[in-house]
């Protein structure tokens, strides 16, 4: 065992003064190997993290919204409506909902307007997203105005700015009381723009969801538990352009490291002869190889994912906020809790670590197999 | 220092830290922990039902309340015509919806 | 020590280039002597010294090692006893560029896996016994042709063999560094060491230092 040990370190020994050699070529190709391990990782982070973040946080959402649909689109909830729905067992409380979106010319940005009970936000006041706040330089006490879609001017007084911790939920977000939100969209009395329903008993989600559809066959129920599941499949692998642009990259770094690795130069092949002639096995080349493949991948691996950790929790993934952000002019600012997939971190590890090693191996299997009289002629 | 020496030394050091991303990942501060209760106490609160991630169109603003054609809506053209279009596919239940109308009426054809 | 009966090696068999480099040698090496192989460039002499230090099988023949036939065996016994019975010091010297002449020197103790700081002890004994000491760290290509050889020696020296296999040793060398080696030479004998060597530089063949001179030509032996 220590014999094999020792063995084994003389091996790594040998392949680091032989990597030390041409040390701006091996550490130029550790950094790119790092930097795309780095952002492979990072992408694994966010999202792992954002994902758990929304579960966790969107549990808390309403069991059951019902929208209406008139010709593919989500239309008002008139009047009368909830009569139809009449007493469905098991759902505790139905609530109509009022929210919409304004565009707001200074900033080039949609706002989401909420309406909210009277003894919460009152006439005349609003609350607002903290990111929307900064953005437009409010603090409480300040009068913002809107002008409508109807052309009229509303000035609103800012009662208070939501926590800058929910950024990530609330950032576009306007509060405000009933009677200003139909003023303001000019909203006809008695509609709404959804009903949300509570259901008691995780269960019973299903049997109400399909009760509603019969009652109202233009409606559309959207349950908890899908709203949660358009989370868990956001940004799957393959998704998006930010994959795309990697994808090349990934390629180009294929290409070189297949190029750097199993291109074996003629000096290499003559060292090759000369360790054979002085009394290695072929075993132990190929294991001196294995030992650099291995060395330079599991330190960009390792590397890659402390570099990938500081900068997805520490620096906000600076990297993906131009991404993220596309054209929205209102992107919060989060810092995401830290989560960590095991599965995809060993997925990660394995699609980094083996395929480099590999391609080390490779050549150095068809070299190391020549005979060791070849340095003698 | 012999050149494996520092290689151990190196990984070792390397992969302690990587254990302690996992360490840390697995253990919610206290702060971490109250900031959560909080934004779920607001989204029960307010009832809100998406991430404010993507502000630009209302099916990226609410992916999970858009309707399968809102992003024809918004601009004709083009189904990703916001570049947060590309990464946001439309939710699995808006087309699961549209399922029933294949086939099953209620009322006779 | 050696003892080689009826060896025959062809390169390239079979094909249209094929090539008998040794045609039939029978041959008997004593331990303890400095033997030279003294013929021109394509007789076969180093092809010999292939056969004889397990780097290469012949086509045919048998190759006795200390009683053992060793012209049959697989390349990992051969890898054995070449690492603990053989040392090369070959023409071009062969030492990886870009490492110190110490790290070239302890290479071949690397698959016996003994430790680091006993090679490093051995090695330095070796440079002190070469008066080399002072170039110990530097790298080999710094290094001049007569450095060079002698961090070749040191090299076939680490594992403390009992043949030295030396291919035209003073090929690159002038005159003055071709006494030292043969005086080199001389020091091995005094250690009980075998040495085999080929040449064909008179200052070689005529060296007391040789005990046995063997002509060779076009794959056979003749009288020197």
């Amino acid at each position: 065992m220590n014999v094999w040990l020792e063995k084994q370190r003389h091996l790594i020994d040998f392949t680091l003064a032989s990597l030390a050699r041409r040390k701006t070529k091996n550490l130029g190709l550790l950094l790119v190997y790092t930097l795309l391990v780095a952002v492979l990782a990072s992408l694994t982070l966010f999202t792992n993290a954002l994902r758990s973040e929304a579960a966790y946080v969107l549990a808390g959402s309403p069991e059951v919204i019902l929208q209406r649909m008139v010709a593919g689109r989500h239309d008002l909830i008139p009047p009368g409506y909830f009569d139809k729905i009449g007493r469905i067992r098991g759902v505790q409380k139905k609530e109509g909902r009022l929210w919409g979106y304004y565009y707001d010319p200074v900033l080039k940005a949609n706002y989401t307007f909420m309406a909210r009970p009277a003894e919460e936000v009152a006439d005349g006041s609003i609350m607002v997203g903290a990111t929307l706040a900064r953005e437009r330089g409010l603090a409480p006490h300040n009068t913002i105005s809107f002008r409508s879609y109807s052309g009229k001017l509303f000035a609103f007084e800012v009662a208070s700015v939501l926590s800058p911790d929910s950024e990530l939920l609330s950032a576009d977000l306007i509060l405000l009381s009933e009677n200003d939100f139909r003023a303001f969209f000019e909203y006809p009395a008695g509609h709404y723009t959804d009903i949300a329903l509570s259901v008691a008993n995780p269960q019973e989600v299903r049997n109400v969801a399909a009760k509603l559809s019969e009652a109202l066959p233009d409606s559309r129920p959207i349950l908890r538990e899908e709203v949660l599941r358009t989370y868990q499949s956001i940004f799957d692998w393959r998704e998006g352009i930010m994959l795309t642009v990697l994808a090349g990259a990934i390629f180009a770094f294929s290409i070189l490291a297949w190029e750097k690795a199993a291109g074996l130069s003629a000096e290499e092949k003559r060292e090759i002869g000369i360790l054979k002639a002085i009394g290695w096995e072929t075993g132990d080349v190929i294991r001196m190889k294995m030992w650099e493949g291995l060395l330079i991948s599991l330190s960009a691996f390792l590397l890659g994912l402390v570099a990938a950790y500081i900068h997805v929790f520490y620096l906000g993934a600076a990297v993906f906020e131009p991404v993220l952000k596309g054209w929205a002019v209102l992107y919060p600012r989060f810092a995401l809790i830290p989560a960590v997939d095991g599965l995809q971190i060993a997925t990660l590890f394995f699609f980094t670590v083996f395929p480099y090693t590999a391609a080390v191996l490779v050549p150095i299997w068809r070299a190391a197999i020549t005979d060791p009289d070849s340095v003698m002629r | 220092m012999r050149p494996s020496s520092f290689a151990f030394t190196l990984l070792g050091a390397l992969a302690l830290a990587c254990a302690a991303i996992f360490a840390h990942s697995w253990q919610l501060t206290a702060s971490d922990q109250s900031r959560l209760l909080a934004n779920q106490a607001l989204v029960s609160h307010l009832g809100l039902t998406d991430l404010a991630l993507f502000s630009e169109a209302r099916y990226t603003r609410h992916p999970s309340q858009a309707d399968l054609h809102s992003a024809l809506q918004d601009h004709p053209g083009a189904f990703d015509h916001f570049p947060t279009g590309s990464l946001t596919r439309p939710p699995a239940h808006l087309t699961a919806n549209h399922e029933r109308l294949a086939g099953k009426t209620t009322s006779p054809d | 020590m050696i003892e080689l009966t009826q060896i025959k090696k062809a390169f390239n068999q079979g094909r249209p280039n094929e090539y008998w480099a040794l045609n039939g040698i029978d041959l008997s090496l004593e331990r303890g002597k400095v033997t030279a192989f003294c013929g021109p460039s394509g007789s076969g002499k180093t092809t010999l010294l292939t056969l004889v230090g397990c780097l290469s099988r012949p086509t045919s023949g048998r190759v006795r090692f200390k009683g053992e036939d060793i012209s049959g065996l697989p390349e990992r016994f051969l890898t054995d006893i070449r690492r603990q019975s053989f040392g090369f010091v070959f023409q071009q010297f062969n030492l990886i560029k870009g490492l110190s002449a110490l790290e070239n020197v302890i290479l071949p103790g690397f698959p016996t896996g003994r430790p680091r700081a006993e090679l490093i002890a051995a090695a330095h004994i070796l440079f002190e016994q070469l008066k080399l000491t002072h170039r110990a760290n530097a790298r080999v290509e710094w290094l001049s042709g007569g450095e060079q050889q002698r961090v070749a020696i040191a090299r076939a020296l680490i594992n403390n063999p009992e043949v030295i296999i030396a291919d035209e040793p003073t090929a690159n060398l002038d005159t003055v560094l071709s006494r030292e080696f043969m005086a080199i030479l001389e020091g091995f004998t005094a250690a009980g060491k075998t040495v085999l060597l080929t040449s064909h530089d008179p200052l070689v063949v005529e060296s007391t230092a040789v005990h046995r001179v063997i002509g060779m030509r076009d794959g056979c032996l003749v009288d020197a």
